[in-house]
């Protein structure tokens, strides 16, 4: 602002010509469409490849070569019941997580706003840290840490090594930084005056969480929930790191396995298969717009 | 003004019950109160403490070991210093953390910073509907499932006649023919993949900053006279100058501590660790080693050396954005 205060006044100061200002928005136009080329063209290729025998670039092309050779034979694999397990797997760990996370991340968080204990810092500042850490960096001893957990007897064959339930619970954690620091943020918005005056004629802790502070924060839950559904739908490294074989793979590791394990590889087979994937992500993407650009802009700062 | 009012209203709340003030609290009181706050942290203090604190140390203690899937079933055998040895004379190591280096700086400056600042400018600049929609398309790449990223990124670059870059570009731009991914130049599909996704994430961050920016300070400038570049350089970004900051740090440390997409895209490839990066060396050597033989305590000793790089790096960051004025006590404990 003084910069521009103390700035050597123009001669001839004035509208900037419109000629010009056309410029300007052609130049930007121009710009953020050359920008999106890669991604659309992408997303063509998955498109056009899904309902086409074989491409070649992004042209469809039949058996003597010429343009066509449109199919709807890739998508045969939805009557197969490989797919529909890795898509209970990917449900589960998303439903696991949304709840988990939740849970977690709504109780702490409103503890870490709302309450003054030892420890509360420490808590916030390492969970902060955590938050820009990719903690795939810790996945050596996780690994570990889960072969523990399976011995342990009843609870063991659930979330120990190769199970759905070790997957969910470990993405749970990772997730938990972000989850809190999240909740955290809305908890400190909401004014103090009900829960005091609750608490002031004897409601306990508990409750006054759970009648009066949690429905303040339903669009948090539903921002945070729909955030960790989407993280826990598409994860990839933690699954296949943690998983041997089919019977335990989710989208994504199945969607891999297609890839790697085949050869030649069927590329419209495997265009389909990541479509299909992608429905209800899509959903989300077409209903819920504004709300994913504010999370990842809000979710993600930490505040 | 309102804390004053506030703090009035505390007093007189506390006065109509009869309760002490925040100095004078009864002992039995402060344990309980801090009982229950211990209640509704329990679930995420457990998994913390599971799968972070104690998954740490644990990863501490690997690194001393020579464990591997050949002698899994005996106790654990420490060797002291002999990892870390191992890793510093790695006739890899200078490359690797050349490519390390090479790999965030890189990304950091092209996309993460330089492209997402690009696109917030450029994104507020034409009527909102318009800025929204392009946002929205830029944040595809992040709601993709990496495996289904990779994948349209593997077919872009693909050689003649399934690639798309190949078949659409003239041949005077760069297409060979050959499989560009591989044969080509594998560092820019890595940065690329990468910088996609990480652009995004500034992009959002800036856009609300530069929104936020009060109207009749820009408008003060054009009637000043100030050109759209002037008012960028003068105005706009020392007005954003902290989350510029902020997501400089924070993309940092998700860069040099991130390697999905590098996994599913080259795997370090092609031929000896062209781009590797050390956060996939050291899940390499734990879980992906040829002829099977997963080399745990080696592969924790390159997790810990970044690792301790990393948390460096965050404490730096916390201490540079005085974050602990975020973590300000909680009033309501006040009653």
């Amino acid at each position: 602002m003084t910069t521009v205060e103390t700035a050597p006044p123009r001669p001839a100061a004035g509208p900037i010509p419109r000629s010009r200002q056309k410029m300007g928005r052609y130049f930007a136009y121009g710009f953020l469409i050359l920008s999106i080329i890669p991604i659309l063209v992408g997303y063509a290729w998955l498109i056009i490849a899904t309902v086409s025998a074989r491409t070649q670039g992004l042209l469809p092309k039949n058996a003597e070569g010429g343009i066509g050779g449109f199919t709807l034979s890739n998508w045969d694999f939805v009557f197969e019941s490989a797919i529909w397990n890795a898509m209970l797997n990917s449900l589960l760990i998303a439903v696991f997580m949304v709840i988990g996370v939740g849970l977690a991340s709504t109780s702490g968080g409103y503890a870490l706003s709302r309450m003054k204990f030892a420890g509360r810092k420490t808590f916030l500042t390492g969970t902060l840290v955590l938050h820009a850490f990719k903690a795939e960096m810790l996945l050596i001893a996780i690994f570990f840490v889960l072969r523990f957990l399976g011995d342990i007897p009843i609870i063991g064959g659930f979330i120990g090594f190769n199970t759905v339930g070790g997957v969910a619970l470990v993405m749970v954690a990772l997730e938990l930084p972000l989850g809190i620091w999240l909740m955290k943020g809305f908890f400190d918005n909401l004014s103090w005056d009900m829960e005091r005056a609750a608490l002031i004629d004897g409601a306990s802790r508990f409750r006054v969480w759970w009648q009066i502070m949690v429905p303040q924060v339903r669009p948090g839950i539903a921002a945070l929930s729909l955030f960790t559904f989407i993280v826990g739908w598409n994860a990839y490294l933690v699954p296949f790191t943690f998983t041997i074989g089919t019977k335990v793979a989710n989208m994504p590791v199945f969607l891999n396995q297609l890839i790697s394990d085949t050869a030649p590889v069927n590329w419209n087979l495997v265009a389909a298969v990541g479509l299909f994937q992608m429905i209800p992500l899509i959903i989300f993407f077409i209903f819920t717009q504004e709300l994913l650009l504010n999370i990842y802009a809000g979710g993600s700062k930490g505040t | 003004m309102t804390q004053q009012i506030e703090e009035e209203a505390d007093a007189l709340a506390r006065a109509a019950v009869g309760a002490p003030g925040p100095q004078r609290r009864p002992l039995g009181r402060r344990v309980r109160s801090t009982a229950s706050a211990y209640g509704f942290m329990a679930p995420a203090v457990a998994l913390v403490l599971v799968f972070f604190v104690a998954s740490g140390l644990l990863l501490l203690i690997l690194s001393f070991t020579d464990l591997s899937s050949a002698n899994f079933s005996r106790a654990w055998n420490f060797i002291g210093l002999d990892n870390y040895e191992r890793l510093f004379t790695d006739p890899f190591f200078p490359k690797i953390a050349r490519n390390t280096v090479f790999y965030v700086v890189t990304t950091l400056i092209v996309f993460n910073l330089g492209l997402a600042l690009v696109l917030a400018l450029v994104t507020t600049s034409i009527p909102r509907r318009a800025g929204f929609f392009f946002r929205l398309v830029w944040l595809l790449p992040r709601l993709t499932p990496s495996v289904v990223y990779i994948l349209m990124w593997q077919r872009i670059g693909a050689g003649d006649p399934f690639g798309i870059y190949n078949q659409i570009v003239p041949e005077f731009l760069g297409a060979s023919g050959g499989n560009l991914i591989f044969g080509g130049s594998p560092w820019a599909f890595v940065i690329l993949t990468n910088g996609f996704n990480g652009a995004s994430f500034g992009m959002i961050i800036f856009t609300s900053a530069l929104e936020s920016i009060p109207k009749d300070l820009l408008t003060a400038a054009k009637v000043d006279g100030a050109g759209t570049w002037r008012i960028i350089r003068d105005i706009k970004i020392p007005m954003i100058k902290w989350p510029l900051l902020f997501i400089a740090t924070y993309q940092t440390l998700s860069l040099l501590t991130s390697f999905e997409y590098i996994l599913l895209l080259t795997e370090g490839g092609p031929g000896l660790f062209t781009t590797e990066v050390w956060a996939l060396t050291s899940y390499k050597r734990a879980f992906a080693t040829y002829f099977g033989n997963s080399q745990w305590g080696y592969g924790a000793t390159w997790a810990i050396v970044l690792v301790t790089i990393a948390l460096l790096l965050a404490v730096a960051y916390v201490k540079l954005f005085r974050f602990n004025e975020l973590i300000e006590e909680p009033r309501i404990e006040n009653l």
